[in-house]
């Protein structure tokens, strides 16, 4: 059996780009300025990076196809770059493409940049696109909180919970993301909210009001990944390292039987499990110190407790009115802000939950700094709850 | 629309048209002719000719009427055929097939005429459709007689590719026309079936109230019962209204009722029909809830003038910028699986016996490979395992509702529901299968069909 990604690979360096509507810059700009973070918190000559992923999902309304965007705006001296795209994991696989690169031995530093630029579309929410040619002739005509929406009737039928509860729960988490995105100079949207607000506000997709709804934003992240053995050569001792990085995708199951609930997503489970499996994980509850979920929709993170093995079945509704994945509660959730609040610019959001993590195993993490975590995880779900891609993901703290 | 005191008039939901429509006539049709559940039978039937009448077609050249056969999954070795030109085309086709030797035959009428908004057309035009089996078989009704006048009298008119019809001066139509040419019809088609006006019951006239009831008396069919009650609640309804008066009227006639049956259109054709036995039989089997009165009291009320023009899509509304996505059809793509879109055929594994949509080499049960025989789902009920009411996403009729259908067979569809109004869907509600326009591509002219959820009536849930 592999022996898989666990303790060979760290993250040396991570950057950031402010997150929002960001009319002032494009795709070049917003990687520019992630990179510019990453390049000296790496504490590298930009010449050591050998290749480099770039992820964006978006392509026709922002960046155009290929690795040259990334290539061209950090004017890259001709390295091998290779641009990725798995829906909302598109940032997650940029970072694996980096990490197995150096891994293998084929490089000894690579790069996983992760863009998008949603506000350039002239859309409010995401723009609209084909499902494919075949599927345009019988799906529906969905949008995105559409899709997750649902997740809501499909748990309350499964669980027997009123849907009254389950949005009181859902706006818990929101006003929960936008209270933590308070800490976050770089979130998007950094204004407290009621419950009685998110409750009360205009309806987009039923059950989903608009502040059930995470923000369309531009941004980038970047990640400098080189093996555990060079980063302790680079003179570092505490370093943060991957543990885990495991992908799952639908394969038709949940979109054509009705064997499936419909409340939950099959591929955080799988991809849960292995990830877990790959850390040494045993009980996710008491060893994470804190995570980074897909909130796309409030919806979207109550299911996820339950399907990242934190919640038991029926129960994350409870859980996350009791608090428990408050700032203050059992196990932080989102404490960053989110996909709600921090933002979600597509191709950038699961190296913005990487970054996340990273600032808080490396004591970086300012204002929202939390009490000494050595291990944390990252989830992205990408397309909608009948078919996608999961990626789980889990960084700890190594000492070399 | 229901009826009202009033008065109603039916109008076609934003994606309804006559093809849909037909699908649906001729789906009750059929049923009722196997005696199956809607949907269940309808491969069963072998057919020698399937035949659309309609002034109002979606397509003006690709065959319509051979999207109905499809969509029923009809015996494909037959040359469906589309009668146009004149809203008189469901008579002349109906008679032309009452002359056939052998076979059975599937003759659709259906139309959506709109009227132009603020014209009297609006007191008057009604959608519908009807469908009819000619031939072989036990019959409900028997011609006795017929008689056909063709003269160029122009009472209305629809140049080709306009939306509205012309009418003429109706004192004009009633008297230069309609007085004059029936008024030679009506006594010739009694002498050929040697009857006198005495022995007509049912009086089935394509014409205004006034009109019908001034020829009624000239001929001495006072007597007879008329549709006035349709004009009342349904409306003229272009090709698709004589038939409809007709399987109105023999979901009560008595078997020995005469049935005079007119159709319109520069001249007349005339049908006389001595109704069977059989009938009986017929009205026995009719679900209580598809006749045409129930259908009429079932139907979904709309009393927002501007809403109902812009579901005609007689307003030219803004479809803001998810209205501005290329919705080119990929027609290969659509060929290659033509027979799952509009024959909604899943597939059955011969391995696990479980169903899917849309059918694939692999089992997406069991994987079993190569296993998948080919099952019509539109006869299926269907239960509604997740909603939502999408207010974002772009529709005629906001919101698009749309959710998880779970099919018998352990089969699962996403699909886009009709019919329904906001917060009427239920998480374990069941529901049925209607044939509907998909999408329109307004950039190209075209649109696309696929099976949506619609609500049951009661009978469907007492089934």
């Amino acid at each position: 059996m592999a022996e898989g990604i666990r303790d060979k690979v760290a993250i040396i360096g991570m950057g950031c780009s402010r997150f929002g509507e960001r009319w002032d810059c494009g795709p070049e700009e917003l990687m520019q300025e992630a990179f510019d973070e990453a390049v000296p918190d790496a504490g590298i000559d930009r010449e050591q990076i050998e290749a480099a992923w770039l992820g964006v999902f978006f392509q026709e309304q922002s960046t155009g196809k290929s690795g040259l965007p990334l290539s061209q705006a950090l004017r890259l001296p001709n390295i091998p770059v290779t641009r990725v795209e798995n829906l909302c994991a598109t940032g997650t696989e940029a970072l694996r493409g980096a990490v197995y690169a150096v891994a293998s031995g084929a490089c000894d530093v690579a790069m996983a940049m992760g863009v998008e630029k949603l506000k350039d579309t002239g859309y409010a929410g995401l723009p609209e696109r084909t499902r494919g040619s075949f599927e345009d002739l019988w799906q529906p005509l969905a949008t995105a909180p559409g899709s997750f929406a649902q997740l809501a009737t499909a748990y309350a039928r499964k669980h027997g919970r009123s849907m009254d509860e389950i949005r009181r729960a859902m706006a818990h988490i929101s006003v929960k993301s936008h209270d933590n995105a308070l800490k976050n100079e770089k979130a998007h949207l950094r204004r407290p909210i009621t419950e009685e607000q998110v409750l009360n506000a205009p309806m987009v997709a039923y059950p989903l009001g608009v502040l059930d709804c995470c923000g369309v934003s531009d941004g980038a992240a970047c990640a400098i990944v080189t093996t555990v053995e060079n980063a302790r050569r680079m003179g570092r001792r505490d370093m943060v390292v991957i543990k885990a990085l495991q992908l799952a995708p639908s394969n038709g199951w949940e979109l054509s039987s009705s064997e499936w609930d419909g409340a939950h997503t099959l591929t955080t489970r799988l991809a849960a499990k292995k990830a877990y499996q790959e850390a040494g994980i045993k009980d996710p509850l008491a060893e994470l110190d804190l995570f980074e979920v897909h909130d796309c929709f409030s919806i979207t993170e109550l299911v996820l407790m339950e399907d990242l093995g934190l919640s038991a079945p029926g129960r994350a509704v409870d859980d996350v009115l009791n608090g428990k994945y408050d700032m203050d509660g059992e196990l932080p959730c989102q404490v960053d802000g989110g996909l709600k609040c921090f933002g979600h610019p597509i191709g950038s959001s699961g190296l913005r939950m990487a970054y996340e993590i990273y600032l808080q195993l490396s004591g970086k993490a300012g204002a929202r700094q939390l009490d000494s975590p050595t291990l944390g995880l990252t989830h992205n779900l990408g397309g909608v709850p009948n078919r996608n891609v999961a990626s789980v993901s889990i960084l700890g703290l190594h000492h070399a | 629309m229901s009826r009202t005191p009033g008065g109603a008039r039916t109008f076609a939901n934003w994606d309804e048209d006559s093809v849909t429509m037909g699908v649906e006539a001729a789906r009750q049709a059929l049923t009722r002719l196997t005696g199956g559940s809607s949907g269940a039978h309808e491969s069963s039937v072998m057919l020698q000719s399937l035949q659309l009448a309609s002034t109002t077609f979606p397509f003006a050249d690709r065959s319509n009427a051979g999207l109905i056969r499809e969509a029923l999954n009809l015996n494909n070795d037959l040359s469906p055929a589309d009668l146009g030109g004149s809203r008189r085309a469901a008579v002349s086709g109906l008679l032309s097939l009452l002359n056939r030797d052998s076979g059975q035959h599937l003759l659709c009428a259906s139309d959506c005429v709109d009227a132009k908004p603020g014209s009297d057309s609006e007191y008057s035009t009604g959608h519908a459709a009807a469908s009819a089996v000619i031939g072989d078989g036990k019959p409900l009704a028997l011609l006795r007689a017929s008689g056909s006048l063709h003269e160029d009298f122009v009472d209305q008119y629809r140049m080709t590719g306009q939306t509205f019809d012309y009418p003429l001066e109706p004192r004009w139509v009633r008297d230069a026309g309609t007085m004059q040419q029936l008024g030679q019809l009506i006594p010739h088609v009694l002498d050929q079936a040697q009857l006198t006006a005495g022995d007509i019951q049912w009086l089935l006239l394509p014409t205004d109230v006034p009109t019908g009831r001034a020829l009624a008396g000239k001929c001495g069919l006072g007597d007879a019962r008329t549709a006035e009650a349709l004009q009342k609640s349904l409306g003229m309804s272009g090709a698709a209204y004589p038939l409809v008066m007709l399987a109105w009227a023999l979901e009560q006639a008595q078997p020995g009722d005469n049935i005079l049956l007119a159709g319109a259109g520069q001249g007349f054709d005339l049908l006389l029909f001595e109704v069977q036995p059989s009938v009986k039989d017929h009205q026995g089997k009719v679900p209580a809830h598809t006749t045409v009165e129930a259908q009429l009291d079932a139907g979904q009320p709309e009393e927002n003038y501007t809403r109902y023009l812009g579901l005609r899509r007689l307003l030219d509304l803004d479809t803001g910028i998810r209205g501005e996505r290329d919705n080119r059809t990929a027609q290969s793509a659509f060929y290659r699986r033509h027979e799952d879109i509009t024959g909604f055929n899943g597939g059955r594994c011969s391995a696990c016996d479980k169903l899917q949509f849309p059918m694939s080499r692999y089992c997406v049960h069991c994987h079993a490979d190569d296993t998948q025989i080919p099952e019509p789902m539109a006869g299926l009920q269907g239960e509604v395992n997740s909603y939502t009411e999408d207010w974002l996403a772009l529709t005629p009729r906001p919101p698009l509702m749309f959710g998880n259908i779970h099919f018998p067979g352990s089969a699962n569809v996403m699909m886009e529901f009709s019919d329904f109004l906001p917060g009427e869907l239920a998480a374990g509600m069941r529901v049925k299968m209607s044939f509907r326009i998909k999408e329109l591509d307004t950039r190209r002219h075209f649109r696309r069909y696929f099976w949506k959820p619609v609500p049951l009536a009661q009978g469907d849930r007492d089934g």
